[in-house]
């Protein structure tokens, strides 16, 4: 009877190590993903789910330089037009399919031509793309596009088994199969993602993960209690004012990245009706409005001071920053010059922001601030939805909004002040910032480049269609057993090398 | 009986058509576009043109209507906007989830409740009745939200005896999905039982002092037997009738309680639905809710003929 009982213990607990052995990874993320097909999807955070799950053409490194994934080189030719791809031999998709040229013609032709791909902007520069070896693919421009290796390092670059893509079609997005360290096994809606290893990865050695689990935790407070009570190994977004005491905490590990996205304020200039006020039509106004900010006080008060103060497009922190224009102090009285210079004594605007408490916070402390120049600002909390349709319909003098970033500048900057850019809700037009931003889109070398982004950049410095508050910077925490974890400007959970010991 | 049920199946009918029209019609009173939300940070105006054509969203209302509800009577719901699920299969998914945490729930809300409101009906006027109408209001007003952190924080952070949210299917591993739905049910069922235990006290101390009552009393029967066997049971009505309610009521999901404790029932679908402007989920739960309150409503009407001799001969 006792040999039995100590029997089935031993058993039992044998049992209890194998499971603790099976290294698994419980990912807490913010919010639940959309469809897991990556020419279909919109999310940040699908992107993450993406990282481990969908190996692209090419990936980036922390200091945001492109680095070999599926391509292994790459090259230009003079005039800019063709790019040439060498490609990594010995890899395949999650179903078997081998990966090779052909394989990325399929993919780049679905993300061009599939009526729900969210993809086709990114790629509109690429007239045609073909497979002029087994191993090597060639992209055919119709003009220059130096953002072009950027989006091949993002979705757009992302390749589905030609195989799978064919046979499901748009309910891929429900069971994707491509090509990266961990293959999809299931998804429960608003519950768990899990991926679990795969084993003919090319390289397989690197990661030491037997599944990856993402869950998604919406409330701050309760991801973290999760971490804590170890029913996470880590999370991402952890909310600044929650910074402090996993630092603190012994058995926790913070892991931070500046992002390369912005949080700002867009203003109404000629969208409609409502930029008919001194805010919308005179600079000095704006300039007054943004020297009446004091960006690190908002971060110190905000957000715990664990966020970046900014000024432009990108961070400080990003080697496309432009020092000539660093973050200034407030200055009240100037402000105050300018507006007595526009002639207005207090201006009174409306500006919406995100109904979470956080934005409002921010707000608030920016109300307080630009009251003492002459602004009297009253605060709109508007959910999301309807705020994006506000932004697009011009109702709105201001709006407090954000982009979550991409590696190539021209990602936060053209499609906001270009007068046709597709997110141009400020309707800004400057004949000479059109000129210069596409310029920038035609050379691959970066001095030349940043020259002329720095053209532009103090036409936009002066004109302030978007005031510049500060730059998120991308919180995570790990538990003190996983080793290996490195935070990256995209904000990307990378597993290479992560171990949970 | 039967003619009965039939015939409040056939009034429940039109109901059904309002709720359908009402919800619709609410959903496009919403500002937003949901088809801004769905082509993403980019908003590719090709897109945002084709999302239209394919979600029928440049139809009349009228039409949109009539379109959705011929596909609903041929078991179509339609399609998430957000993930491409069909809705049919997400309340599919989601209902069990839903039941289970309302089935949990009234089982707290039973325990607590029901003996609480006997015990200061018996005891009216003294320190145990003041203590157990203290313990009900706590149980209505403290907010879920709050009670739901605390839980987590005590239970699972610090004492590490439950898994601080989530869930676990039934059919996986049994003993995990309990251990998953103990608090959140436990929340939602506090809140109810501070309602049952106060309609049990009044309902008790209504029939406790009926002359039936008295006349068992003077028979010389048990207090026990008195009050369970004879009290009890006449109290037991109104009690059925709310129970019915709550439990349909907790169908429809439980919004703060599932945000909390990230459990994926229908409370956390309808609301990222309703935030996503995902309007085939949000219809096709409200449509789904509304029938299972419905039929909780014939349910307990039915109970209550079953229990109520009275009532039976009135058929």
């Amino acid at each position: 009877m006792i040999t039995r009982k100590l029997l089935t213990a031993l058993l039992a607990s044998a049992a209890m190590t194998g499971m603790a052995q099976a290294a698994d990874l419980r990912i807490g993320l913010q919010e639940d993903p959309d469809v897991l097909d990556p020419d279909q999807a919109r999310t940040f955070v699908g992107r993450i789910v993406f990282e481990s799950l969908c190996d692209k053409l090419i990936n980036i490194s922390p200091d945001q330089s492109f680095v070999p994934e599926l391509a292994t080189e790459w090259s230009w030719s003079d005039d800019g037009l063709t790019l040439t791809m060498q490609l990594r031999e010995g890899a395949v998709f999650h179903d078997g399919t081998p990966f090779n040229a052909e394989a990325v013609v399929a993919n780049i032709e679905r993300s061009k031509t599939l009526p729900e791909s969210r993809r086709k902007s990114e790629l509109t520069s690429v007239e045609s793309v073909a497979a002029t070896g087994e191993y090597e693919v060639t992209f055919t421009l119709a003009n220059p596009d130096a953002t072009l290796i950027a989006q091949l390092s993002d979705r757009s670059g992302m390749m589905l088994s030609p195989t799978a893509a064919e046979e499901l079609g748009l309910d891929l997005a429900t069971n994707p199969v491509c090509s990266g360290p961990y293959k999809f096994v299931e998804r429960i809606d608003q519950d768990r993602i899990v991926l679990e290893k795969f084993a003919e990865y090319y390289n397989a050695d690197n990661y030491h993960l037997d599944r990856v689990i993402f869950l998604p935790i919406p409330d701050t407070t309760v991801r973290l209690a999760n971490l804590r009570s170890g029913d996470l190994d880590m999370l991402e977004r952890l909310a600044p004012s929650d910074a402090a005491g996993v630092q603190a905490d012994g058995s926790l590990q913070f892991v931070s990245a500046v992002s390369q996205g912005y949080q700002g304020i867009t203003v109404n200039l000629n969208n409609g009706a409502r930029s008919e006020s001194p805010f919308g039509k005179d600079a000095r106004v704006r300039k007054a409005f943004s020297l009446a900010i004091d960006r690190e006080a908002v971060n110190q008060v905000v957000f715990e001071g664990v966020y970046a103060p900014g000024n432009q497009h990108v961070p400080p922190t990003s080697p496309w920053y432009d020092e000539r224009h660093p973050v200034e102090a407030r200055d009240v009285a100037a402000a105050r010059a300018l507006l007595d210079e526009a002639g207005v004594d207090r201006l009174a605007l409306e500006i919406q922001a995100p109904n979470n408490p956080v934005q409002m916070q921010l707000m608030q402390v920016i109300q307080s601030m630009v009251a003492e120049a002459g602004f009297d600002i009253s605060i709109r909390a508007t959910e999301f939805a309807s705020m994006l349709q506000a932004q697009t319909a011009g109702d709105y003098q201001g709006s407090q909004v954000g982009w979550s970033g991409r590696t190539d500048p021209d990602g936060n900057l053209h499609a906001f002040v270009t007068c046709e850019g597709g997110l141009n809700d400020s309707k800004f037009c400057s004949e000479d910032v059109d000129r210069l931003l596409n310029a920038a889109r035609t050379t691959n070398d970066m001095d030349e480049r940043r020259a002329i982004y720095a053209e532009a950049q103090d036409i936009l410095m002066a004109e302030l269609p978007i005031i510049y508050l500060y730059h998120q910077t991308w919180l995570w925490a790990l538990r003190g057993n996983v080793t290996g974890f490195e935070g990256y400007p995209d904000g990307m959970i990378r597993l290479a090398g992560v171990r949970v010991e | 009986m039967l003619s009965y049920i039939l015939r409040r199946i056939l009034i429940a009918i039109p109901t059904l058509i309002l709720v359908s029209i009402f919800v619709f019609m609410l959903q496009k009173l919403l500002p937003g576009d949901p088809v801004l939300v769905m082509a993403g940070e980019e908003r590719d105006p090709e897109v945002l043109a084709y999302l239209r054509e394919q979600y029928r969203l440049n139809d009349p209302l009228i039409v949109q209507y009539f379109h959705w509800v011929g596909n609903v009577l041929q078991g179509d719901f339609g399609m998430s906007l957000r993930t491409r699920q069909p809705v049919a299969t997400l309340i599919a998914d989601k209902l069990p989830v839903t039941i289970q945490l309302a089935v949990m729930a009234m089982i707290f809300a039973f325990l607590i409740g029901i003996p609480a409101g006997i015990l200061s009906a018996v005891r009216k006027g003294t320190l145990t009745d003041y203590i157990a109408n203290f313990i009900a209001l706590s149980g209505l007003s403290i907010p879920n939200f709050w009670l739901g952190i605390m839980l987590i924080l005590l239970v699972s952070v610090n004492l590490g005896w439950l898994p601080a949210s989530g869930y676990e299917p039934l059919w996986r591993d049994p003993v995990r999905s309990i251990e998953t739905m103990i608090m959140p049910a436990f929340v939602l069922g506090t809140a109810l039982a501070a309602t049952l235990m106060r309609h049990t006290r009044s309902a008790m101390l209504g029939v406790l002092q009926s002359d039936y009552v008295r006349t068992a009393r003077a028979k010389g029967l048990r207090g026990r037997v008195v009050v369970m066997k004879h009290a009890f049971r006449n109290a037991v009505l109104p009690i059925v009738t709310l129970s019915a309610l709550l439990f349909g009521e907790l169908l429809a999901g439980a919004v703060l309680t599932e945000q909390i404790f990230t459990i994926p029932g229908f409370g956390k679908l309808i609301v990222d639905a309703v935030f996503n402007r995902d309007y085939a989920v949000v219809q096709g739960v409200v449509l789904c809710t509304a029938v299972g309150f419905i039929l909780m409503n014939l349910i307990a009407d039915v109970l209550y003929v079953l229990l109520n001799p009275r009532m039976r001969q009135s058929l």
